[in-house]
C-alpha cells in the first residue's frame, strides 16, 4: 500500500534546496533523469533527492508495516478458511512489501533500525489511512477494494521512478499486489449479495472508508508544495489530484455494480470533462490525522513498539549466538 | 555457504543483524539474479528469510544469499573509463562484417 | 450413534479429523502473530508455516467432510462444532506466549508431525498419504526452522536461554499425548526423542525432567485455552447463522 507524501501543514522543510549542488553535477543529473534514465545507489544525486526518497520510501514502508494492523485485526476472525488464508496472505504480502522497501530506503544511506525508530517516535509519517478502525469484516473487503485500489493506482507510474532500488521494489510490489484489490472487492460482492445484516455492514464499510481513501492521495495540488520538483525528479510521475480523479472515475462504477451507494449527494457525472464531479474533501480531518490524532493513532504505534520492544531480545540472542558460533568456527 | 562469509557478515555482538543481498535462479538453465535484500543474523537465517520474503510464489528453484558488506562495487565516477572504451570496438559483433548476398550458415 | 461412536468406528475420519484439527488450531495460533513479530523477516516466516498448516487443515478437513457424509463441509467442521468434538492434541492449542514459547511448541510439535506425516503419506489410504505427502515437504521445513531458533535461542544470551527454558517448560506437559499408547502415536517415541535430544545438545540444554504428561485433546477434553480461540476464530459463523462469506 503507498502513502503520499505526508508533512502537517504547519511542518516547514517546503521544497529542499539544491542551492548548495554544484551546478554542473546538478545538470547532468536532471538531465539524466529527464531522460528517464535510472539513478542507482552510488551514482551522484542532490542531497536534497536523497533526503526527499528517504523520506517517501520510508514513508511508504511504514505504511506497509502499519497496514498490516489493521487487517491483521481480523485474521483470527475471517469467517472461513478461504478467508483466512487469503487474509493471512494478503497480510503477509505487505509485510514483504515494507521489508523490499525498507531495504531500497537503505541502499540511500539509513539503517531499518533508524527509520524504525523514527516511526514510533512519531518523526516519520505512514499512511493516514491506516489510523481508522477495522469494525466489522466488511471493513477488510472495503480496504482491499478502496485502499489497496488507491495504492495501485499511485504505486503503478512508481515503477517508473527514477532511483532504481525503489523503482525495482515497486514493480515486485505491484505484481504481488494484483490479488489484494480483487479479494476486497469479490468480499464486497458477497456481502452486497447476502443478508440484510450483511448488506449493511458492507454499505457501512464503504461510508466509512470513501473519504479517507479520497485523502490517500494526498493534499490538493495547490497544496503540495514538494509536487513540482518530485513530478521533474520523477519520484512523483503523476499529481494528487489526477490519481485521485482517475481513482474516483473506476470506483463508483464499481460500487454500482454491487447496488452500494458512494456516500457523497454531490457525486456526478460530468458529460463535458468525461469524468465525476465529487464532493470537497475534509482536510481539516485529513490534517488532524497527519498529526497523529486519528481514531487509532495510539494503538498503532503502541502495537508497532511494543513488537520491536518485545522483540528486542530475540534480535540480540541470534545476533550473539551468530557470533559465538564465528568465534568457535575460528578457533577450529 | 561458504564458512568465510559468516564471521564477516556476523560482526560484533550487538542485536542488529546484518544485511544480505539475495540471488534467485527461476529455473534451471537461468543464471541467479539479485532480487532484493533480507536482515539475518547467520547464513542460515538469510537463505530461509530469503526463501520466504522472495519465493513465495514459485519465483525460484536455488537461492544465494551474500553478505551485502561482502559486494565490491565498480565506482560510477570510473565509469567512463571503464565501460566507454568498450565502445568503439564495434569489430567484435558480427554484424560489423560484409558477407556477400546469398551465403548461408555463417 | 454418538458422533464419537461414528469417528471411533471409521478410522480414517478419525486421522483426517485428528490432522485437522491439530493443523488448524497451530494455524490459527501462528496468525495471532501476524503483524507482531520480533522482525519483519520473521513475520513473514511465521505467516508461512501458518498458512502451510491451514493450508493442510483444509485438506484433512474436507476429507473428514466427505467420509462423514453428512454435508458438513469442512468450513462448518471448523467453525461449527464446539471444544468437546475438536480432536487436536493439547500442544498446538498452547498459547503464543512470547517468541521462545511459540519456538518451543513448534519445535516439539513439528518434530512429531513430520515424523507422523512421513508414516501417512507411506500408509495405504490413498486420500490421507495424497495428503500427507504434499504436507511432509513442508513440514520439514517447519521443523528445521524451529529446531534452528532452538539452538539460536538456547546458544544466545542467557535471556534468550532462560525464556527457551521456560518456553519448553510449558509445553512439555503435553508431550505425552503424542505418544499416548491408547490415542497417539507410541511407535514414534523412539525417533522423536533422538531428534529433540539431538537439537537441544546442540542448543547445550538439558532435556526436561520427566513429568506427569496431561492428556484429553484426542477425547475432546482440552485445555482452558480453546474455547476462547474457538469463540474468536467461530465469531462471525456463530453470530450470522446461515450467512454466505
Amino acid at each position: 500500500m503507498y502513502t503520499t507524501e505526508l508533512k502537517d501543514k504547519n511542518q516547514k522543510s517546503a521544497a529542499l534546496s539544491v542551492a548548495d549542488e554544484d551546478p554542473e553535477k546538478l545538470a547532468a543529473f536532471e538531465a539524466r533523469v529527464a531522460a528517464d534514465d535510472f539513478i542507482e545507489p552510488k551514482d551522484w544525486m542532490p542531497e536534497a533527492y536523497r533526503k526527499t526518497l528517504i523520506r517517501q520510501i520510508s514513508q511508504h514502508a511504514h505504511s506497509e508495516i502499519v497496514g498490516m494492523l489493521p487487517e491483521g485485526n481480523w485474521i483470527t476472525r475471517a469467517p472461513n478458511l478461504r478467508r483466512k488464508a487469503i487474509l493471512l496472505a494478503k497480510v503477509q504480502d505487505e509485510g514483504g512489501h515494507g521489508l523490499y522497501l525498507y531495504a531500497a530506503a537503505e541502499t540511500l544511506g539509513i539503517s531499518r533500525e533508524e527509520m524504525i525508530e523514527a516511526l514510533h517516535s512519531g518523526r516519520a509519517k505512514y499512511s493516514t489511512i491506516f489510523n481508522y478502525p477495522t469494525l466489522t469484516w466488511a471493513d477488510i473487503g472495503a480496504i482491499g477494494w478502496l485502499v489497496d485500489g488507491a495504492a495501485i493506482m499511485n504505486q503503478v507510474p512508481l515503477q517508473r521512478t527514477s532511483y532504481g532500488p525503489y523503482a525495482r521494489a515497486m514493480v515486485r510490489i505491484c505484481k504481488e499486489e494484483s490479488f489484494h484489490q480483487r479479494q476486497g472487492y469479490e468480499i464486497m460482492c458477497v456481502l452486497a449479495a447476502g443478508t440484510p445484516e450483511q448488506k449493511r455492514m458492507a454499505q457501512d464499510a464503504l461510508n466509512r472508508w470513501w473519504w479517507p481513501s479520497l485523502m490517500m492521495f494526498g493534499p490538493p495540488d495547490d497544496k503540495s508544495p514538494n509536487t513540482a520538483q518530485s513530478v521533474r525528479w520523477r519520484i512523483k510521475r503523476e499529481t494528487n489530484d489526477e490519481l485521485r480523479q482517475k481513482f474516483v472515475d473506476v470506483t463508483v462504477p464499481q460500487a454500482e455494480a454491487i447496488g452500494l451507494r458512494v456516500p457523497d449527494p454531490a457525486l456526478k457525472w460530468d458529460e463535458a470533462r468525461g469524468a465525476y464531479d465529487f464532493g470537497d474533501i475534509n482536510w481539516e480531518e485529513f490534517y488532524a490525522v497527519v498529526r497523529g490524532e486519528g481514531a487509532t493513532a495510539k494503538e498503532r504505534i503502541q502495537a508497532r513498539t511494543s513488537a520491536w520492544e518485545d522483540g528486542a531480545w530475540v534480535r540480540e540472542a541470534a545476533a550473539t549466538h551468530a557470533s559465538k558460533r564465528a568465534m568457535r568456527l575460528a578457533a577450529e | 555457504m561458504s564458512k568465510a562469509s559468516s564471521s564477516e557478515a556476523v560482526g560484533p555482538t550487538n542485536s542488529s543483524w546484518p544485511l544480505w543481498e539475495v540471488f534467485v535462479r527461476a529455473k534451471n538453465g537461468l543464471a541467479h539474479k539479485h532480487v532484493g535484500s533480507v536482515h539475518a543474523a547467520d547464513e542460515r537465517m538469510a537463505i530461509e528469510a530469503a526463501r520466504d520474503v522472495y519465493t513465495r510464489r514459485m519465483e525460484g528453484v536455488s537461492l544465494w544469499v551474500v553478505p551485502s558488506s561482502a559486494i565490491v562495487a565498480s565506482d560510477p565516477k570510473e565509469t567512463t573509463e571503464l565501460f566507454e572504451p568498450a565502445a568503439d570496438k564495434v569489430y567484435r559483433h558480427p554484424t560489423f562484417y560484409t558477407i556477400p548476398e546469398g551465403v548461408k550458415n555463417i | 450413534m454418538t458422533e464419537e461412536d461414528v469417528v471411533a468406528e471409521n478410522p480414517i475420519l478419525h486421522h483426517a479429523l485428528r490432522l485437522g484439527d491439530d493443523a488448524l488450531i497451530l494455524g490459527q495460533r501462528l496468525s495471532e502473530w501476524c503483524g507482531h513479530a520480533p522482525m519483519l523477516e520473521l513475520d513473514l516466516a511465521l505467516a508461512n508455516i501458518g498458512l502451510d498448516l491451514i493450508g493442510q487443515a483444509t485438506h484433512f478437513l474436507n476429507l473428514a467432510s466427505e467420509i462423514e457424509g453428512k454435508g458438513r463441509d469442512a468450513d462448518a467442521l471448523a467453525f461449527h462444532r464446539d471444544v468437546l468434538d475438536f480432536r487436536n492434541c493439547l500442544l498446538v492449542e498452547q498459547p503464543n506466549g512470547d517468541f521462545a514459547q511459540t519456538i518451543a511448541r513448534q519445535f516439539l510439535f513439528s518434530n512429531w508431525q513430520e515424523l507422523l506425516m512421513r508414516e501417512i503419506a507411506a500408509a495405504p489410504e490413498p486420500r490421507l498419504s495424497a495428503i500427507g505427502a504434499k504436507a511432509v515437504k513442508e513440514i520439514a521445513y517447519h521443523a528445521r526452522f524451529a529446531s534452528e531458533w532452538v539452538v539460536r535461542l538456547g546458544d544466545g544470551t542467557d535471556e534468550s536461554r532462560a525464556r527457551l527454558i521456560a518456553g519448553l517448560d510449558w509445553m512439555w506437559r503435553f508431550v505425552d499425548e503424542l505418544f499416548d499408547p491408547k490415542d497417539g502415536a507410541p511407535s514414534l517415541r523412539a525417533d522423536w526423542d533422538a531428534r529433540i535430544a539431538r537439537t537441544l545438545a546442540e542448543a547445550s540444554l538439558e532435556l526436561p525432567k520427566p513429568r506427569r504428561g496431561i492428556v484429553g485433546g484426542r477425547s475432546g477434553h482440552h485445555s482452558e485455552h480453546l474455547g476462547h480461540l474457538l469463540s474468536e476464530m467461530q465469531f462471525l459463523q456463530r453470530a450470522y447463522p446461515g450467512a454466505t462469506w
